[in-house]
């Protein structure tokens, strides 16, 4: 003890050296006890993301792109999803909300599925094996249809139709799906309204 | 027995750890949008400031008091703080999967936050016993929770409030910030 | 605003009545359409019947367009449990079934049949009913049904329904109270047929299983109706209960707490409080359809307002246009400043006057503009008052909501109890800063649900998509297990022959022991197939030559089967003879091991591209032919009886050799585009829309549609190349191609003229 006392660097080299021993110690046992297998999140940011299957974020199903957000990938890649998506995202995950990357964010916001013009389709299945969801009906040489309330409006099929005859239709709201629009809230602080106005 | 209520009385109302003695003010703006993190984070920072008020008084009388090694309490401190932030994220991730997707990035803070190191040097400072310490980490703690959480539920109705534009955000958060700290500056005199 | 009143006078039914929180009192104006008796409304000349005229399913059409129908006659069915009949309400033609402007918020169009009236109103024959209390509960439930009954107080919810109940009922209410300014159709309805509303309640009653508690309820408002109801009620256990004046009591369950002091919890129906709650229209409707057999067919509504000339209440046929029933009023069209369906509280505005009356309309107003003006004041800030939050019957914060509501945040609603909200519009009323509340409220109930059914609908669509992924990669666990398998075979084969190292006598030994083990057998079986044949010979001879002896007609069947059996066994020794004559060398190639052979063929197949396996197929079905022409040839010469199926079989082949052909020539037209197709079209398209998104994500609006306009032109000398090679090859598919050629050409002169545009925006 005395020795220490005379020696303060070796006292301070040794004392600090001692706890960080002990504490690497108890994190390492930590680590071990507390190991947690997997990665929840995973499953969550699935459930939040569309399920188009689209590929529009760049990765091969939403699914994937769940996966690369959990390892870090921005989370605005997603245009069908729109701003609520990404809102809901950034909120499980405790980050600030970014705006949609897309440029036509706008565009997203409606909703459309695929139509084939069935009087011009030849019946080349490129459509069927594109589309994500199994939601294209037909055979070969047969005329193929869309069927409706499967279709995520991915967009996918459109591309490698030989004869251009996809439509993306948007849907219409019906009396099932119509509800009331929110008012437009009063530009009340004179502020504002020169802001709304400019 | 008076003694400690006046600790705890002191470090709750009177010493606010945030609205008094501006520490942690970082995750006092940050973690206060929603009620539900602000409760998590508020639980986790006391869990932390707590032990991490024993540890460090540990550390210091049996360690670096006997070598006469105060002059490296801050290191040690900080060591201290950043493995007990560490056990607890560690401890928190595996029982509480949950309260770990709201801490989110909010629990490595702990470690950068200043009211934990505050109240350690704070403890050495006042020459508190082992009692009084870990009393004294856990009032600071109750008291920063108390304002993290009213503060919280501020801002979940600012954020659907009509607030003119140039105040909106984060100015309006310091404002009320503000009038929070001016109404705890009422507790002056109550010890 | 919630004070109890208690200080019911002593009546012959003495009933407490419970307060409910909040409520409001709007100035009643009822006095302007109780002042004149209940008429009937003139005949329209044209209804149109909206085919949803209720909660549920839209009913489905009955008649077709043209024809006659009568009165009563059933023109659409419900669909399901949970939807309504529809009936003509007068007699004349079904001139279309078509989309018109319902009466609905949305001002949308629906599904409905117009009728042109005959101007006759000829009855469909009715089934009237007596004794209709001897009935039993099904048969009344049944009429009841039948006769499209909804709700007649505004909700329009199938009455058959909620009478259907699974859980015992103590208490039936009739609600007589009709709370909203304005609307008296119920008052002049109770007034005129008291009696009717009294034996609709039994009806229902005897439905229901007999409820201890019948009681009709009504706000002290209307005096007659309450002295006509007691005096009509008089020996019947039914009660008749006035309360005070309060805005919305007449809500359902805002009357079950009045009456019965029980409160319905969120989330609960009343039948869970052992509750059923009918309006006195209602009651009438069902006491008509189980007394004359009458379907609905026309209901009580008030027609009032400042700009028509007179107002009254009016009994009008369903399927009335509101401009023909408002004509009859001395309408002033000039004068209103809109029309509004429902009461001021709750109802809408009218985008048309071609909107017909429905099962649940019960008022029309038409106010002038001091009585009602067109826009509402604009809405102020939210001063924190808190009257709203007094005036809420549902006890709800609307306050709270209103903020949540603003920020869309749903979860906050939803644990706020947005969906206990009825909408009765009293907090709005009160809002001295005229926030329209509940247009916030509706808004975000309509937001939640449609969340709620895209969370359902891409929970469905992973599922869909992950059952997809689950089976392209069992196919290609498949083809890659079967590639596997083959290849190890091949290599065992292989190996074998490498094992058995080949000393040039010994190369025949191992197969060839296997063979002739293999061909001796071969050669036992064929000898016993030879020996049964030949048995058959000599039987079928010995059976002819008795049926010769005995001159019978069945000699010519017997020797075509002698022959077949003749033939047969010649069949059997020839393939004998052959087995015997090369016993070890035939089987060498095959024997030696089939899967190698299989994979050869199946290598060869596969190294096929379409066009030579439809070659292929040609050249086997041209052998087939050649082969089926020579036995038909044969079977001609015989003239054994075979001959028609074999023609029949040679027809067929003929008709398959032709379409092979053809697909051979279309094939070969079509390979290139074929071959082109990446062997995954889907992984080729998420390339493409990823490339496309990076290439967006910096590109200015410019580039953009540079990029876009070179991508058509890219496609649209693709297509043409398609399109020329399709009109060389003369394919079918040439129009479709070419209608896809100009349509790109559009749609590349639209991008192009955008892009100028842009260009000379950005410089001008």
């Amino acid at each position: 003890m005395q020795m220490l006392l005379d020696q303060p660097v070796l006292a301070a080299v040794l004392a600090l050296g001692t706890l960080a021993l002990i504490f690497g110690g108890v994190l390492g046992f930590a680590s071990v006890r507390f190991k947690v297998e997997g990665d929840p999140i995973v499953e969550q940011l699935d459930s939040l993301l569309p399920q188009t299957q689209c590929g529009q974020c760049g990765y091969p199903g939403c699914r994937p792109y769940a996966e690369k957000i959990a390892e870090g990938d921005v989370i605005n890649k997603c245009p069908p999803g729109g701003q609520a998506t990404v809102d809901a995202i950034a909120q499980l995950l405790g980050v600030e909300a970014p705006t949609l990357d897309a440029g036509d964010a706008a565009n997203a916001e409606v909703k459309r599925v695929a139509f084939i013009r069935e009087d011009e389709c030849i019946g080349c299945t490129k459509c069927i094996q594109a589309c994500p969801m199994d939601a294209i009906l037909g055979a070969a040489k047969q005329m193929h249809t869309v069927i409706a309330e499967e279709c995520t409006g991915c967009d996918l099929c459109v591309e490698p139709c030989p004869v251009d005859c996809i439509d993306m239709v948007p849907i219409a709201t019906t009396l099932a799906t119509w509800h009331w629009q929110k008012p437009k809230p009063a530009g009340l602080i004179a502020s504002d309204r020169d802001h709304q106005a400019a | 027995m008076t003694e400690f209520a006046a600790i705890l009385l002191g470090t709750v109302l009177v010493n606010n750890y945030v609205l008094v003695q501006f520490l942690g003010l970082c995750p006092f703006m940050g973690v206060s949008n929603k009620l539900e993190s602000a409760i998590g984070m508020a639980g986790a920072t006391t869990f932390v400031l707590t032990l991490a008020s024993i540890c460090s008084y540990l550390v210091y009388t049996w360690i670096l008091s006997p070598l006469e090694l105060e002059y490296l309490r801050t290191i040690a401190f900080i060591m201290v703080i950043a493995v007990v932030v560490q056990f607890a994220k560690m401890f928190i991730e595996k029982t509480s999967p949950l309260l770990y997707r709201v801490l989110g990035v909010f629990l490595p803070l702990i470690t950068t936050n200043c009211a934990v190191l505050g109240v350690a040097l704070q403890n050495t400072n006042k020459g508190y016993n082992f009692w009084q310490s870990s009393l004294y980490g856990f009032g600071a703690a109750v008291g920063f929770s108390l304002v993290l959480i009213l503060f919280s539920a501020m801002r979940e109705r600012l954020a659907a409030a009509d607030v003119p534009l140039p105040f909106q955000g984060a100015a309006i958060g310091m404002i009320t910030a503000g009038l929070m700290s001016l109404a705890f500056m009422g507790f002056a005199g109550l010890i | 605003m919630s004070a109890p009143s208690m200080d019911t006078k002593p009546e012959q039914h003495v009933r407490k009545i419970y307060p409910i929180p909040g409520g409001v009192h709007p100035p009643q104006n009822k006095a302007q359409s109780t002042q004149t008796p209940l008429t009937e409304a003139t005949l329209p000349k044209q209804v149109i019947l909206p085919l949803s005229q209720h909660i549920g399913a839209a009913a489905v059409p009955m008649v077709e367009v043209g024809e006659r129908v009568l009165t009563g006659q059933l023109v659409a069915q419900a669909k399901g449990v949970v939807s309504a009949n529809v009936h003509a309400t007068i007699s004349g033609t079904v001139s279309a079934i078509t989309d018109c402007v319902l009466p609905h918020p949305s001002g949308m169009s629906g599904p409905c049949i117009v009728i042109e009236s005959d101007g006759l109103d000829e009855w469909q024959p009715l089934e009237p009913c007596e004794a209709y209390l001897e009935q039993d509960a099904d048969t009344l439930l049944a009429k009841i049904r039948a006769a499209g009954i909804v709700g007649m107080g505004g909700a329009g919810f199938p009455a058959a329904v909620k009478l259907a109940a699974r859980s015992p009922i103590q208490h039936l209410i009739i609600n007589g109270t009709e709370c909203e300014p304005y609307i008296t159709a119920d008052d002049m309805l109770m007034r005129s047929y008291p009696e009717a509303v009294i034996q609709g309640t039994l009806i229902m009653a005897k439905i229901l299983g007999e409820p201890e508690d019948l009681v009709i309820g009504l706000e002290e408002n209307k005096p007659e109706a309450l002295a006509a109801l007691r005096q009509a009620a008089e020996g019947t256990r039914v009660q008749v209960v006035s309360f005070p004046c309060q805005y919305p009591s007449g809500g359902e369950k805002q009357l079950i707490q009045r009456l019965t002091g029980k409160e319905v919890p969120s989330g609960a129906l009343p039948a869970s409080l052992g509750c059923v709650v009918q309006n006195v229209g209602t009651a009438y409707a069902a006491f008509r359809a189980v007394r004359f057999g009458e379907p609905l067919l026309s209901r009580v509504t008030t027609v009032v307002g400042e700009a028509l000339e007179k107002s009254a209440n009016v009994e009008v046929r369903l399927g009335t246009p509101v401009g023909e029933l408002l004509s009859q009023f001395g309408y002033q069209a000039k004068k209103a400043s809109r029309l509004i369906m429902g009461g001021p509280m709750m109802g809408f505005a009218l985008t048309s006057d071609l909107i017909p009356v429905i099962k649940t309309s019960n008022c029309l107003i038409a106010p002038s503009r001091r009585e009602m003006p067109a826009n509402n004041p604009p809405a102020q800030a939210c001063i924190r008052c808190g009257l709203c939050a007094e005036s809420c019957p549902a006890s709800l914060l609307p306050q709270q909501l209103y903020w949540y509501a603003r920020s869309e945040d749903f979860d906050k609603l939803e644990s706020h109890h947005l969906f206990d909200c009825i909408e009765c519009g009293a907090c709005s009323y009160v809002c001295p800063s005229n926030i329209p509340l509940v247009q916030y409220y509706r808004s975000a109930k309509g937001s939640i649900r449609q969340a709620r059914e895209d969370k359902i609908k891409s929970d469905h669509s992973r599922q869909r998509f992950e059952f997809r992924q689950a089976r392209l990669a069992k196919v290609e666990a498949e083809k890659e297990a079967k590639r596997l398998a083959r290849q190890q075979a091949a290599e065992k084969a292989k190996q074998k022959l490498a094992d058995n190292p080949p000393p040039a006598a010994a190369i025949p030994t191992a197969p060839a022991a296997v063979s002739e083990a293999g061909g001796a057998d071969a050669i036992a079986r064929l000898e016993r197939a030879v020996e049964s044949a030949q048995a058959r010979v000599t039987t079928a001879q010995e059976r002819y030559q008795e049926a010769v002896a005995e001159g019978s007609e069945r000699a010519e069947q017997l020797l075509a089967k002698l022959k077949q059996a003749e033939v047969r066994a010649n069949e059997a020794k020839q393939k004998l003879a052959a087995a015997q004559a090369e016993p070890s060398a035939t089987p060498v190639e095959t024997s030696d091991d089939p899967v190698a052979a299989a994979i050869a063929r199946a290598q060869a197949k596969q190294a096929m591209n379409p066009a030579e396996k439809a070659k292929a197929n040609v050249e086997s079905l041209q052998k087939r032919l050649a082969k089926a022409r020579e036995k038909l040839a044969e079977a001609t010469q015989e003239n054994s009886d075979k001959v028609e199926a074999l023609q029949s079989g040679v027809e067929k082949l003929e008709q398959k050799l032709a379409d092979a052909e053809q697909e051979l020539a279309q094939t070969a037209g079509q390979l290139e585009p074929v071959l082109a197709a990446a062997d995954d079209p889907a992984q080729a398209a998420i390339e493409r829309a990823k490339a496309k998104a990076a290439a967006a994500a910096t590109l200015s609006p410019t580039e953009k549609l540079t990029s876009q306009i070179e991508s058509l032109q890219s496609r649209l000398a693709k297509a043409q190349t398609k399109l020329a090679e399709a009109q060389a090859a003369e394919a079918d598919n040439q129009e479709a191609l070419a209608l896809g050629v100009s349509k790109l050409t559009e749609k590349l002169a639209q991008a192009q003229q955008v892009l100028a545009e842009l260009e000379e925006q950005a410089n001008p």
